[in-house]
């Protein structure tokens, strides 16, 4: 297995780089709900994908990153999307012979896990971040997982 | 079963020698520390300031389609739509110049009663024009992020007006962007003012449907709809006197010991594309390097000391405008270059600088 050679880490930073720009880009409220997690995805599905080209640095970068933008107290997606990244990571052999439903299944579980550590945050610190709407995006997240796998899955050569 | 086996593949994939579940918690700990520091101390305001710095670049990007959408609707304005619109603006500058005309007179006037009173709120006697790079709007967040940072002298805890009220005040700042957070956030409250009676209470931002709450008010306060709220100057964040916002409903109901007001701002917060960054004119700030800061859009100061009042009452009500403006009341931003060449004449008298323009419209 000699995949060490040739990690996408190039492709890694192009599609993060994206995603983010998608989570953090301007949309009227009623569409901010729904949006899905880009960012949160992406992460997720290099972690799954290429374990070792990121990893949980990525994730933790991508959630300060995040931090930046949104104004919330830094280290709080930093914080969320790590947690999610290791588990990701640790599970990804699992997770990745999974059919994709399933797969869907399981990262609607981990947005789970980073909403309500997002959520939790909040609470400690007194700020409002999002309105109980913005849960919804849990939804639409794994909806539209595989469609997401498949693109971001055709940017690399497939294992 | 898994937990060993896992345990031990992860040891050999992820080769960096150390196991995800230690670089996790490392990681983990790192940013919990962040937070603490962040959230406790503000310790941490210069690294935000650098990362703030390092992601203006892509806060840009991230506005450009709205701005290519707001540049594609105006350069295919009708000739029509510019003439109506240049007329309009006509109108609003010979008011304005009407306007200015009683203004000399006031500002002498408040001038010598302010010289009577040292105790009164500080007035704003200078501004400075920013864009708006970026809207969020949403349930819980109204933030502006605009193209002004430290390095042009912004501060945290600034006012922020448009031309038709107040619209709120910074709250991060980075070198050359700021985050403006509005007076509908409802994490934000103004100190004000009712402008009919004089009673001062605390109005709080109500989030998306875009309107303030004045929560404190007891049932049997004398307000009314269509009050208008003006700022109070107290707290020392926001000079006195700037319209806020004007009562929409009031809601007695017996049972309760507190009137619910609501009231809708005056600054256009979902129509704007510039706004007014305000210094009082008896700063007590930390940033000694504001005063003799000569940046462009704002009218430059004349020899004589006075910052151009005319142009002080014109520019919160014009900051967009660009036409060719007649007498003083020059719009704040184009009159930059202008104004040093004909600043001199218009800003004859007043020995102090009271530019407390609104204020004096709403005395009128």
């Amino acid at each position: 297995m000699n995949a060490r050679m040739r990690e996408p880490r190039g492709r890694l930073f192009l599609t993060i780089l994206l995603a983010l720009f998608l989570s953090v880009v301007p949309l009227p409220a009623w569409l901010d709900n729904v949006r899905p997690a880009f960012l949160v995805l992406t992460v997720l599905y290099w972690s799954i994908a290429a374990p070792r080209a990121g990893g949980i640095a990525v994730g933790w970068i991508s959630g300060l990153a995040l931090d930046i933008f949104q104004g919330s107290v830094l280290g709080q997606h930093a914080l969320a999307l790590s947690l999610v990244t290791y588990i990701a990571v640790r599970e990804h052999q699992k997770i990745r012979s999974k059919p994709v439903f399933q797969q869907s299944l399981i990262v609607m579980g981990e947005l789970f896990v980073y909403e309500f550590i997002v959520f939790a945050i909040d609470g400690w610190t007194g700020h409002t971040l999002y309105g109980p709407l913005h849960w919804l995006q849990i939804l639409t997240s794994a909806a539209i997982w595989p469609i997401a796998a498949a693109l971001l899955g055709r940017s690399h050569a497939p294992r | 079963m898994a937990a060993y086996g896992l345990g031990a593949t992860n040891r050999r994939l992820t080769g960096h020698g150390s196991a995800p579940g230690f670089r996790f918690t490392l990681y983990a700990i790192v940013a919990i520390v962040i937070m603490v520091l962040d959230q406790r101390g503000g310790w941490l305001n210069e690294a935000r300031f650098l990362l703030q710095a390092a992601a203006y670049p892509l806060q840009l990007a991230v506005s450009s389609p709205s701005a290519a959408w707001a540049w594609i609707k105006e350069s295919t304005e009708t000739r029509e739509a510019l003439r109506a619109e240049n007329a309009r603006l006509r109108l609003r500058v010979s008011e304005l110049a009407l306007r200015a005309l009683n203004y000399d007179g006031l500002a002498r006037e408040n001038s010598q009663l302010r010289g009577l009173a040292h105790a009164l709120p500080p007035i704003a006697d200078r501004w400075l024009v920013g864009e708006i790079i970026n809207v969020e709007l949403t349930t819980l967040r109204q933030r502006l992020l605009i193209n002004r940072g430290t390095t042009n002298g912004v501060f945290e805890g600034q006012a922020v007006l448009d031309g038709w009220g107040l619209l709120g005040q910074t709250i991060h700042t980075g070198p050359w962007s700021t985050e403006v957070i509005l007076v509908t956030d409802p994490e934000h409250a103004v100190p004000v003012q009712i402008e009919r009676t004089g009673m001062r209470t605390i109005a709080v931002g109500a989030g998306n449907e875009g309107t303030l709450a004045l929560p404190y008010l007891p049932a049997n306060a004398d307000v009314k709809v269509s009050d208008l709220l003006v700022t109070s100057g107290l707290g020392g964040v926001f000079p006195a006197g700037y319209p806020v916002a004007r009562v929409a409903e009031v809601h007695r109901d017996a049972v309760q010991p507190l009137a619910q007001v609501r009231a809708v701002p005056l600054a256009r917060i979902e129509g704007d594309r510039e706004v007014m960054l305000v210094w009082f004119h008896d700063e007590r700030t930390k940033n000694p390097d504001i005063q003799p800061q000569p940046t462009p859009p704002q009218p430059s100061a004349p020899p004589s000391s006075t910052a151009a009042p005319p142009a002080a009452a014109a520019a919160p009500e014009a900051p967009a405008k660009e036409t060719a403006a007649p007498g003083p009341a020059a719009p704040a931003k184009a009159a930059s270059a202008k104004a040093k060449a004909k600043a001199a004449p218009p800003p004859k008298a007043p020995p102090k600088p009271a530019p407390e323009d609104e204020a004096e419209d709403l005395v009128k």
